[in-house]
């Protein structure tokens, strides 16, 4: 299980794991889950682009993941923030199946983008995602307090003088850049369960912003070691332990916050 | 050029099966926007590929797998689901997760029995024009269960969407209507991203529903709307489709792209209308 090639599975599983428990955080509190759903699923577009013409998937990906999630920000300022984000995801979704027509690599690349290969991280791959990972992680503390009052309640932040449209824009470049993090090796439509189940479970036991913070990367990280060691033992696909191990956090949290609380939400 | 267009078997299938589709996601769509529902909706579609490749896996029929994989979701998302907006997003995105995860499994434990399951990939990124046109009676029908359970919890559901206190004390069963509705949103997904994809499935629920509801309020008048712009917006794309043929030496655009551009572009430019014209109901919905 520890084998010298597994190593920068390890590696990169954690990379991803501390990114995606920290942007998760601040996705689950600011009620903002298909944003995360869109946004990578979305970038994978962007990646089947970048494969037509000959340049590095990683900077399609993060061309549309930015492009994206920007994009969904700036429509949604004047109407529903999921009715754009339905209608931004599939008018990139349609361009990646425009681009897929246009190329003759179908299946095998694609589905590893959808479904991921943790265990086919090469080491140079690290190096981009650790470097990545830590923009994101930096981008993140820089902003930290407007974008917790912005995420709690928009009014009172925009009262106390936070620019709100500009948080949402930088957080907005956050998930893109987590987006470009993981997806290579987790996939597109695995990436946003990570983003969604362990710090969902941690919104529910924590009882402070620091404390859910916290909670919410350790949860995470667990998560993503059980899966990789799980994978690795029995042979099946890394997501399907990465999402069930994620349910079964947030049912087992919802239930630990009920008991604890004592009436029915 | 147009009477080859409709000439063809291929687009007359395309046609009578996108309308149908692209009429009741209309409808459908106007109360998921208007409910904010459009994750659900999204997720609904994306989740027939567990129905698709779990089917494949038990050896059933994969549209009894489409069908039941929406209505088992549905149901989990309404169960766990919360009435706060946020909490209600979280909780579609738990299944949605979990759903995706079973269906890496499913496709891996698929290649391991032998052969693959193409349904799963087709939900992703079916097209119109590979039709299979032994499902067209099917889809009908679908299309006309679903109408009708619209049919039937109309006013419950316009009343509970409108309000849900006030449905509550006006008697309405307000858990049952808000579960029928979201089965009938999970048929009508189904049904569209198994014959035309899930992309086209939420493209076709959202755009024209939204749409419709930058230029009017009332339920009924926005879903009628929503439902012709759809069939436009449908035909429109497969014409670009079969037309661009011609322009790029014998490789067509995927019809998904053109009918998704055609509905992405009239929102941006109803959008841009009510922008410059303040035309928009200020308390508009979408």
């Amino acid at each position: 299980m520890f084998a010298a090639y597994l190593m920068t599975a390890w590696a990169g599983g954690t990379i991803v794991a501390v990114v995606a428990g920290v942007v998760g955080f601040f996705v689950v509190l600011r009620g903002n889950a298909f944003f995360a759903h869109a946004v990578p699923h979305g970038a994978f577009a962007g990646a089947a682009g970048a494969v037509l013409i000959g340049v590095n998937p990683l900077v399609g990906l993060g061309v549309f993941a930015a492009g994206g999630a920007v994009g969904i920000v700036l429509l949604g300022r004047r109407a529903r923030h999921d009715v754009v984000t339905a209608l931004t995801l599939v008018t990139m979704l349609a361009l990646g199946a425009l681009f897929l027509s246009r190329s003759r690599e179908y299946s095998a690349q694609v589905f590893a983008l959808l479904f991921g290969q943790i265990l086919g991280v090469s080491p140079d791959q690290l190096v981009t995602t650790g470097l990545l990972g830590v923009g994101c992680l930096a981008l993140v503390a820089l902003i930290v307090r407007p974008l917790l009052l912005a995420s709690v309640s928009p009014a009172l932040a925009a009262s106390r003088g936070v620019p709100v449209t500009g948080v949402d824009l930088v957080f907005a470049l956050v998930v893109a850049a987590a987006t470009t993090v993981s997806v290579p090796m987790v996939g597109a439509l695995l990436m946003f369960a990570l983003l969604i189940g362990p710090p969902a479970a941690a919104q529910r036991l924590a009882r402070t912003a620091g404390q859910g913070l916290v909670l919410s990367v350790a949860l995470t990280l667990v998560t993503v070691w059980a899966s990789i060691a799980l994978a690795v033992t029995t042979d099946l696909p890394i997501g399907f332990f990465a999402t069930a191990i994620g349910a079964l956090l947030y049912g087992g949290a919802a239930g630990a916050a009920r008991s604890r609380r004592g009436r029915v939400e | 050029m147009l009477s080859a267009f409709f000439a063809s078997p291929t687009v007359q299938t395309a046609l009578v099966v996108g309308s149908v589709v692209a009429a009741v996601s209309g409808i459908v769509g106007v109360f998921t926007v208007t409910r904010g529902q459009s994750f659900a909706g999204h997720a609904l579609a994306d989740l027939g590929a567990v129905g698709g490749s779990g089917a494949f896996l038990l050896g059933i029929s994969q549209l009894w797998g489409f069908v039941l994989a929406g209505v088992v979701s549905a149901v989990a998302m309404e169960a766990i689901g919360t009435r706060r907006l946020e909490g209600r997003d979280v909780a579609t995105g738990v299944v949605f997760g979990a759903g995706m995860g079973l269906t890496a499994l499913f496709l891996t434990l698929d290649t391991l029995i032998g052969g693959s399951s193409n349904a799963a990939i087709s939900v992703l990124f079916g097209s119109l024009f590979s039709l299979d046109t032994r499902l067209v009676p099917v889809i009908v029908v679908l299309a006309l269960v679903t109408l009708m359970i619209v049919a039937v919890i109309w006013r419950w559901v316009s009343l509970e969407t409108l309000d849900r206190d006030l449905a509550a004390a006006r008697g309405v069963p307000t858990r049952w209507a808000s579960t029928l509705f979201l089965i009938a949103l999970a048929l009508a997904v189904q049904l569209s991203s198994l014959s035309i994809g899930a992309i086209l499935s939420t493209a076709l629920l959202i755009g024209p529903a939204a749409t419709a509801l930058l230029f009017t309020r009332r339920l009924g008048t926005a879903a009628a709307l929503a439902a012709m712009t759809a069939v436009v917006q449908v035909g429109v794309g497969c014409l670009v489709s079969f037309v661009s043929y011609d322009w790029f030496g014998g490789s067509s655009w995927p019809v998904s792209f053109t009918i998704v551009a055609a509905v992405f572009l009239t929102y941006v430019g109803a959008r841009a209308v009510c922008a410059l014209r303040g035309f928009a109901h200020p308390t508009a919905v979408a």
